[in-house]
């Protein structure tokens, strides 16, 4: 792994002085690899970290967690992952790619996703069994699908869904071009999508909540910025933030 | 590259000695590079887990719904695209050049911008989708149709291309013969200048058929993914990639194995004595 990230490394740096970076002293910039459900928070998060921190430059990488999580293995120079789930921030701990202990920071709860208004009286999991509504799901193979997956055992609901998308975002694109009646997705991605669609709560999410991780990176370029970063996700008016996009705060007790 | 030995070098002398180094060292750099990458998936591959992986039934799943929609999807892009591309060699109407530009646009539109352009289109609430579903009750996305129509959309310009460019090459005058002879433009079409261009109608035809069997982004955004409807191999294979890279790299190299098998006996039977 160490020569790959060496090469990765010095590619970066041959990319940075080809571009034309090279002659001014650059200012310090802490590179984020984040879940794309972190998208909007972060992005806000980033800015405020910026003012607050001038002459520092925040740059993210927002993506599927599972695909942001081999880039760091792979060597990604990056300084901090915020991953949807915990089972995606665990492969990069056990590769040695973490620097200290990952903690949660949030928590994220699924809902239904209906067309604007919810024209088909989606009231609970068991209505999206009614074989006139299209409903997609995410595919088991990433966090939203695996949630999906659980909430549903627990509600005793067997769906025939028509489609398993590869990742949230999708599923709720389904929903917002029309082209799927419902989908299972978080509740910070309906409040996110705005008035195109509506979300619809129901009980046996609790029984599926998502833990998001963050950690500094083993590798990380800039360590002082991004622990300064970690902790500012951590902090009250980080919490603020997240909260306003729909997350939930982090398990009590948790550490 | 041929012809080293003495006495083998029958016609025109191709030895090695006078291909300038000029083209030979970037010729050589170039199928590194493309070779390169297939070399380590080939290296890398987790043979022992082959055979399992190929026993599985949700392989032969993907790759039969993979071989289905790429075939008919070939199939429209010869219906259609024949006679587009004939219409745009061979006729001469104002904007011809615009058109032809235009039908070139899904070579360089990002796959999944043409998939949400194709929803847009053909979805469920699109311009035509929604007549369709209103008319006929028939909605496209999340259907192995659905599939067929990304795949074709991706697909045709490079048929398109290909039969223009045999067309152009093609000497107009045999048609016009056959029109002096009393045939139609249609039947001289069909009995003159489809046999004529034979052969370039089979490349851009396996072109075609190439380009839809590793489609991804269009069937994806406009199909969906689900086991045995719509989920062929390229899906199957970014699926697995979340979280069992080795799987993924065994779905390749089925996928690869096959295409080439395909590839390899078009090859032989349709350009056998056509002197490629």
């Amino acid at each position: 792994m160490r020569p790959a990230r060496r090469w990765a490394a010095a590619v970066l740096a041959a990319v940075t002085v080809l571009s034309g970076c090279a002659g001014q002293e650059p200012d310090p910039t802490v590179t984020v690899f984040a879940a794309a459900s972190l998208r909007e928070s972060f992005t806000t998060l980033g800015e405020e970290f910026e003012d607050r921190h001038p002459g520092t430059e925040v740059e993210f990488s927002f993506g599927g967690s599972d695909t942001l999580a081999a880039g760091i293995t792979g060597g990604a120079p990056a300084d901090v992952f915020a991953s949807a789930d915990e089972a995606t921030m665990a492969r990069v701990t056990r590769a040695g790619g973490t620097s200290g202990e990952p903690e949660v920071f949030a928590r994220n709860r699924l809902q239904i996703v209906t067309l604007p208004g919810n024209p088909h009286r989606v009231r609970s999991l068991g209505d999206l069994d009614r074989p006139e509504l299209k409903v997609v799901l995410c595919d088991s193979s990433v966090p939203c699908g695996a949630a999906s997956r659980a909430v549903l055992r627990t509600a005793r609901v067997r769906l025939s869904p028509v489609s398993y998308e590869q990742d949230v975002k999708s599923a709720l694109t389904k929903v917002r071009l029309k082209e799927a009646d419902a989908a299972l997705v978080y509740a910070t991605d309906v409040r996110a999508a705005g008035d195109t669609v509506t979300g619809v709560e129901f009980p046996e999410a609790d029984t599926a909540l998502n833990s998001y991780p963050i950690a500094v990176l083993d590798d990380a370029p800039q360590p002082e910025r991004a622990g300064e970063f970690v902790a500012f996700v951590r902090s009250a008016e980080g919490r603020r933030v997240l909260r306003a996009a729909g997350f939930l705060e982090p398990a009590p007790g948790a550490p | 590259m041929r012809g080293g030995g003495p006495g083998s070098a029958v016609g025109p002398a191709r030895s090695a000695a006078r291909v300038p180094s000029a083209l030979l060292v970037p010729a050589a750099a170039g199928l590194v590079f493309l070779l390169l990458p297939l070399a380590a998936l080939l290296v890398r591959a987790p043979w022992a887990e082959l055979p399992g992986q190929l026993g599985s039934p949700q392989v032969w799943q993907a790759l039969r719904l993979s071989l289905l929609s790429a075939t008919t999807a070939t199939a429209l892009c010869l219906v259609l695209g024949v006679p587009l591309a004939w219409v745009l060699a061979r006729t001469d109407f104002p904007g011809r050049r615009l058109v032809r530009a235009l039908v070139t646009v899904p070579l360089v539109l990002p796959p999944v911008v043409g998939g949400v352009a194709l929803l847009l289109a053909l979805g469920r609430d699109g311009l035509v989708g929604r007549l369709l579903d209103d008319w006929f009750g028939v909605t496209l996305p999340f259907t192995t149709a659905g599939v067929v129509v990304a795949e074709a959309f991706v697909a045709m310009p490079f048929l398109v291309i290909s039969v223009e460019g045999t067309l152009r090459a093609a000497d107009p005058r045999f048609e016009e013969a056959a029109a002096t002879l009393g045939a139609s433009r249609f039947t001289a079409f069909r009995r003159v200048t489809l046999p004529l261009i034979a052969p370039g109608v089979a490349a851009g035809a396996v072109l075609a058929w190439a380009r839809a069997l590793g489609e991804f982004g269009a069937t994806i955004t406009f199909a969906g993914s689900f086991p045995g409807r719509t989920q062929t191999m390229p899906l199957a294979v970014y699926l697995a990639l979340q979280n069992d890279p080795a799987a993924a790299v065994a779905l390749s190299l089925v996928l690869l194995a096959v295409s080439v098998a395909v590839l390899g006996a078009m090859r032989d039977r349709w350009t056998a004595g056509v002197g490629a």
